[in-house]
């Protein structure tokens, strides 16, 4: 099943590779010690590098939301009220009992439900809600004079990093539970060929 | 528009049981407002350019700068018989209002000034008057050992300063003893007291006029020479030149051994460290008190914020837990689906 068009694929897979060198420098920077220059990488070359890249992934952030607007796309991320909970629920129970028991797939992927209920949620928060505050705290970050000095008595600076940096670790645990989840497919690797060649592998689980 | 668009967030915040989202968002859609109209920014009335002090000395005090507290000055010319005017030498002018907030302000001029200034004209010979050092009345006295001079004139004879003395650089030229006031030990406002700091070190070192006094080098740019320094404004607005162009001394409340520049702080990770060198230098005053609770407490209340030293040992706890869980239900997870693949 054709379930991935060209335009999602490469944006995939150039913001995976963003997100990576993001992560990997956004932790040196964190974590620099004065007696250790390195600890992934040297600071200052971990802050251009995380610069150069923040920015090409907010390009990319924003085609990614046009593409969303513009194609049929954006129809896979509608969140319907309807048995939200409890179809959240179903797709925990599978993941946590019924695949290992071998039951059906509550969700079974279809043209016209690609992403599971959890998916879908966790999907609609990453990509609506943490990305615009972690680019927006990250705009704030990287010109620090137009971020306001104060927020009731706090320094505007500590706030903005706070959530840049809380935005920045739910979206590294996203991504490790995103790689993890994506071995569930019929074999391990299935759902990684699927979004390099579009081509969904039919789930039997 | 912005302010409206604020205060209807805010009030969505106070109804709204998703109080912390909001929050967040009110916070980061008012990060790029501009500062200056910002609805809650408390604008801060600095009392220092407000001068309470009464000098006991003012009348005295009053009878020099008549003449010397302006450009203009008038006396009567007895060879003349007649009023005179002439403009004051600009070195020779005391700006009263400085005066009265220095460290100084107590003073009588005459108590460091010869007697002799208090005839008219003044007596030719007192133009030879040797002027009081810092040491001369701060060294080896014990209500100022607290501040330790001593440590302080020692750093200053390692400096590059100190060997300027021959072309006549002395401790007024950073301490002007009319016009100097300690600032940071006290500062209620990090920022002025950094602007005026640095001020101190640009007054010579962006003014070719006093520069060239002192040196035989060509002028030099500080911005061109600072080029290579990422988000320069940002840095000059939040540390002063001493951050980098001195050695640390914790003997001492500020490092006079300021080195020359090839000596300077030049890696990031010297501040935007866990074990940041500001720790050490600007903030030694700010968080000393409150440094046995860590730096970000120590500071949170200023408007100071260096990556990748403000790190918040709470979060830096809460996230190592979560990520361990993660990993941990992954784990557990793979052992039920190898189990269950052996199974079938």
């Amino acid at each position: 099943m054709y379930l991935y068009p060209k335009w999602v694929r490469i944006w995939h897979l150039f913001s995976a590779i963003l997100i990576i060198i993001l992560i990997v420098t956004g932790i040196s920077m964190q974590y620099t010690g004065k007696d250790q220059a390195f600890f992934l990488m040297d600071f200052a070359k971990a802050v251009r590098w995380h610069n150069f890249t923040s920015v090409i992934l907010t390009i990319s952030y924003i085609g990614y939301v046009t593409g969303n607007i513009l194609t049929q796309n954006g129809k896979y991320y509608k969140v319907g009220k309807l048995n939200f909970w409890s179809d959240m629920g179903k797709q925990l129970r599978y993941y946590s009992y019924g695949m290992l028991k071998g039951e059906k797939h509550p969700f079974p992927v279809t043209l016209e439900r690609k992403f599971n209920p959890l998916q879908k949620i966790s999907y609609v928060l990453v990509m609506y809600v943490a990305m615009p505050l972690i680019i927006i705290s990250g705009i704030g970050l990287m010109l620090p004079e137009i971020t306001i000095n104060k927020f009731f008595g706090v320094s505007g600076l500590i706030l903005t990093d706070l959530l840049h940096i809380t935005m920045g670790f739910l979206l590294s645990v996203f991504l490790l539970i995103h790689i993890y989840t994506c071995t569930l497919g019929n074999k391990p690797f299935s759902l990684f060929r699927g979004i390099i060649s579009g081509y969904h592998e039919s789930q039997d689980h | 528009m912005l302010q409206s668009g604020s205060k209807l967030k805010l009030q969505g915040m106070i109804c709204s049981k998703f109080q912390y989202v909001f929050l967040l968002i009110l916070i980061f859609s008012t990060t790029v407002a501009s500062s200056k109209s910002f609805i809650f920014k408390k604008e801060k009335v600095s009392t220092k350019d407000t001068i309470t002090y009464i000098s006991p000395f003012h009348d005295d005090n009053e009878r020099c700068f008549i003449c010397h507290g302006q450009k203009k000055y008038e006396y009567t010319n007895e060879n003349l018989g007649r009023q005179v005017k002439a403009i004051m030498y600009s070195e020779r002018i005391i700006n009263r209002n400085y005066f009265y907030r220095s460290n100084h302000k107590s003073f009588s001029c005459t108590d460091c000034h010869s007697e002799g200034y208090t005839e008219f004209p003044h007596p030719g010979d007192l133009r030879m008057e040797q002027n009081f050092n810092c040491i001369d009345c701060h060294g080896g006295d014990d209500r100022f050992a607290q501040f330790n001079f001593e440590a302080i004139e020692a750093e200053y004879q390692q400096s590059t300063h100190f060997k300027l003395e021959e072309e006549g650089f002395t401790c007024w030229k950073c301490h002007g003893p009319h016009d100097y006031r300690i600032s940071i030990r006290n500062s209620e406002d990090l920022k002025e007291t950094i602007l005026y700091n640095n001020n101190i070190c640009l007054d010579c070192h962006a003014n070719f006029d006093k520069f060239q006094l002192l040196t035989e080098r060509e002028e030099i740019n500080i911005l061109v020479r600072h080029d290579w320094l990422p988000n320069q404004a940002t840095h000059f607005k939040n540390i002063r030149c001493l951050e980098c162009h001195t050695e640390v001394n914790n003997n001492i409340l500020v490092s006079h051994l300021i080195n020359t520049k090839e000596k300077a702080v030049k890696g990031c990770n010297e501040c935007h460290s866990q074990n940041s060198l500001l720790m050490s230098s600007l903030y030694k005053f700010e968080s000393k008190e409150q440094r046995r609770d860590g730096f970000f407490n120590g500071i949170i209340m200023n408007e100071s914020y260096v990556i990748g030293a403000n790190r918040n040992q709470y979060l830096n706890n809460i996230s190592f837990v979560i990520f361990i869980l993660i990993v941990g239900i992954i784990a557990i997870h793979i052992i039920f689906r190898v189990i269950r693949k052996r199974q079938t």
